[in-house]
């Protein structure tokens, strides 16, 4: 089982780490002694973690092997759980009914901070799901996403500062400007594909982001704009407890609204010319569909959740600055869409409960959300490419002619 | 009769290759046309050409698919060129592998539908009729051509033949007065290329599509052609009947020769 070679691989592995972390593990300046502390112990601790490590590693990658040879030469492809779960009614409905329970009573049951959390991942939902038509379903790797939730939070800040719009008539203008940058921010884009797409788009996220920051005029520059007010009821009053619950219900409804939108979507003539898109561009268009106009619609409906989104976030926080718009973000919310599981709507759900409600819970280790997030993405494309949930598309499936039409053929 | 489609001393460079030299060409309504020459003559060239993924340096291409107006290709692009009526296989073979059989009919469907995005969201009768008439209409074609036993399989686990079947089967979804084919014959076996010739004649004579045809198995070509053309190193060398062609010198030279050797 473990033959010679294999503890040679993983002794180099471990001897290569202990050298890599040597001069942050080991070396440590004290500077109220002005020495230096070497600390050897923990050069042992990071060798034998690492050997036993890559131990691991290779085993799991030598089953994920095994397995994927299973499958080459099974005749049937396998269901994945999930699809099974969906398909069987007897399953799909309690649960469906048991999520719903879950979700109405969430915010009674649990606290304000939990209630606010939920809002958050609830919004990352929605964003998700719009940046996966860009990337899951059209196949256009959007590095600048963040500049629509930017435009849509900016929108409800601006309109409301200055013409003292309130959320629900901004939310639809919200989405209405991220759907017109959208298209204006898609047009130059069009012709690139690939990595010179997301560059380009990662360069136009990033200029948003510095006009909001240097143009104090427009956008009062980096301080922002503070006392957003938060969703009104009604012109009831809410109390700050009672509003989070309310916000919490409002991003329920959106993220539903997100869901039934974004699937219908999918399941459309332009949902299936955005999967076509993906799969052979030339193609493609060999067969009649408009590139251009494909793209376009992608990438302008996709940016409108996130100008929603972004209504919603600055309503939510009450105060936003282009600090929160940076690239970090349009890279979280791509780890939704690619840890989830690229085009498929119900792991993008799974992504962003798991990548913003893991964080929060993991507070203790927000010094390493980075790298912990490096790792997950790492582990998940070595072992899950296709994310979480995968490729839980409906397939368009042919169930035999109807009557009438049989009479006739 | 006008032809319906009329290629004029059409010219394409690379750099500085020329790759296609002043060829003319002509096909006919109801004609099964036959474009050949050793690799590399620029054959694919053409038909990049003809359906928009090249501009051609020079050169006219006229399409009249009623007989009676012309309509110049020249500068559409190829989504324009197959709602105009021309759709093609590709010589390697591009199918969209991840989707099902029948969803790659559908989107061959796609440029004769008409629902946006407001009939995806609210799903209005109409286009639920259209997309009911497109998954029908899909399953038909892939009768025809043979397929039906696939129609719900991922087109990447299609056997080869099956798969340069479904290329034919998806560019004819466009409703094409004329088909272009890039090597259909390609990889197959012998009772594949039997198969696929009959499939050829039968959407020739039954679905009255016209065809323009690159081929190197010779027999093939020379039991379903009309006309042949022969081009090498981007010049038309040749055009005729499958019988002058196999008695012309300049031919035997360029190309058979070879073949016949073999
Ligand atoms: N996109 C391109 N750029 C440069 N040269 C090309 C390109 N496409 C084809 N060629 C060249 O044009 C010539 C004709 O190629 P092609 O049309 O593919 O030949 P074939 O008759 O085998 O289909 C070849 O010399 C090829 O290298
Ligand atoms: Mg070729």
């Amino acid at each position: 089982m473990f033959s010679f070679s294999e503890i040679k691989k993983s002794l180099l592995i471990s001897l290569w780490f202990m050298f890599l972390t040597f001069p942050i593990m080991v070396i440590r300046v004290n500077t109220i002694y002005k020495t230096i502390e070497w600390r050897w112990d923990r050069m042992i601790m990071v060798g034998v973690g690492s050997f036993f490590l890559s131990f691991l590693w290779r085993f799991f990658i030598g089953k994920k092997e095994t397995g994927k040879k299973k499958t080459d030469t099974g005749e049937v492809q396998q269901l994945t759980w999930i699809q099974r779960l969906t398909e069987n009614k007897k399953i799909y409905l309690p649960s469906l009914v048991a999520i719903s329970v879950f979700v109405v009573l969430f915010p009674f049951v649990f606290s304000m901070y939990q209630t606010n959390i939920m809002t958050t991942a609830l919004i990352y939902v929605v964003v998700g799901l719009g940046l996966n038509i860009v990337v899951g379903l059209a196949g256009l790797l959007d590095l600048g996403y963040v500049a629509f939730y930017a435009v849509g939070a900016y929108t409800y800040a601006l309109l409301n500062q200055h013409f003292g719009l309130g959320f629900w008539t901004v939310l639809p203008l919200g989405a209405a400007m991220g759907f017109m940058f959208g298209v204006i921010l898609g047009f130059p884009v069009l012709r690139l594909r690939g990595d010179y797409l997301a560059i380009v788009t990662l360069g136009f996220g990033e200029i948003i982001r510095l006009i909001l920051e240097n143009w104090n005029a427009f956008s009062s520059g980096p301080s922002g704009i503070a006392n957003i007010p938060r969703p009104g009821l009604f012109g009831l009053h809410l109390s700050l407890h009672q509003n989070i619950i309310y916000m919490y219900f409002i991003m329920i409804g959106l993220a539903i609204f997100t869901i039934f939108i974004v699937g219908r979507l999918q399941d459309s003539r332009l949902g299936r010319a955005w999967i076509a898109l993906r799969e052979d561009e030339v193609a493609c268009q060999a067969m009649g569909i408009d590139k251009t106009r494909t793209k376009l619609s992608a990438f302008a409906l996709g940016a409108t959740w996130a100008g929603m989104g972004g209504v919603m976030f600055a309503a939510k926080t009450t105060f936003i600055n282009p600090a929160s718009f940076t690239i970090w973000e349009s890279i979280i919310i791509l780890c939704v869409v690619v840890i989830g599981g690229m085009g498929s709507v119900l792991g993008v759900i799974c992504g962003a409960m798991v990548l913003i409600l893991l964080p929060e819970y993991l507070r203790a280790f927000s010094e390493y959300r980075m790298l912990l997030f490096g790792a997950i993405l790492v582990i998940m494309m070595v072992f899950r490419p296709e994310g979480i949930i995968s490729n839980v598309r409906k397939t368009y499936k042919f169930e035999g002619l109807k009557d009438n039409n049989k009479d006739n053929s | 009769m006008e032809p319906i489609l009329e290629v004029k001393e059409l010219t394409k460079d690379f750099g500085g290759l020329r790759a296609l030299d002043r060829i003319d060409l002509k096909v006919h309504r109801g004609q099964i046309v036959a474009l050949i020459g050793p690799n590399g003559a620029g054959k694919t060239t053409f038909f990049n050409c003809i359906t928009g993924i090249y501009q051609p340096t020079k050169g006219e291409m006229l399409i009249s698919p009623g007989g009676k107006e012309k309509k110049s290709l020249n500068g559409l692009k190829p989504n324009h060129v197959t709602k105009s009526g021309l759709a093609r296989t590709f010589q390697n073979i591009r199918l969209f592998q991840n989707m099902t059989v029948l969803e790659n009919v559908m989107i061959g469907r796609h440029c004769r539908m008409h629902a946006g995005i407001p009939g995806a969201v609210f799903r209005n009768p109409a286009t639920m009729r259209e997309e009911k008439q497109v998954v029908e209409d899909s399953y038909r074609l892939l009768e025809k051509i043979g397929l039906e036993q696939y129609v719900n399989e991922y087109a990447k686990n299609l056997p080869y033949g099956a798969q340069r079947r479904l290329e034919i089967a998806r560019a004819m979804a466009t409703e094409p007065f004329m088909l272009l084919l890039d090597e259909p014959a390609a990889g197959m076996n012998v009772k594949e290329t039997k198969e696929l010739d009959d499939l050829i004649v039968q959407i020739c004579h039954q679905e009255k599509i016209s065809i323009l045809l690159i081929e190197h198995d010779m027999k093939l070509v020379m039991s379903l052609s009309d006309l042949i053309y022969v081009v090498d190193y981007g010049k038309k060398i040749a055009e005729g009947t499958p019988e002058e062609i196999k008695n012309n010198p300049d031919v035997i030279k360029a190309y058979l020769g070879e073949e016949v050797d073999a």
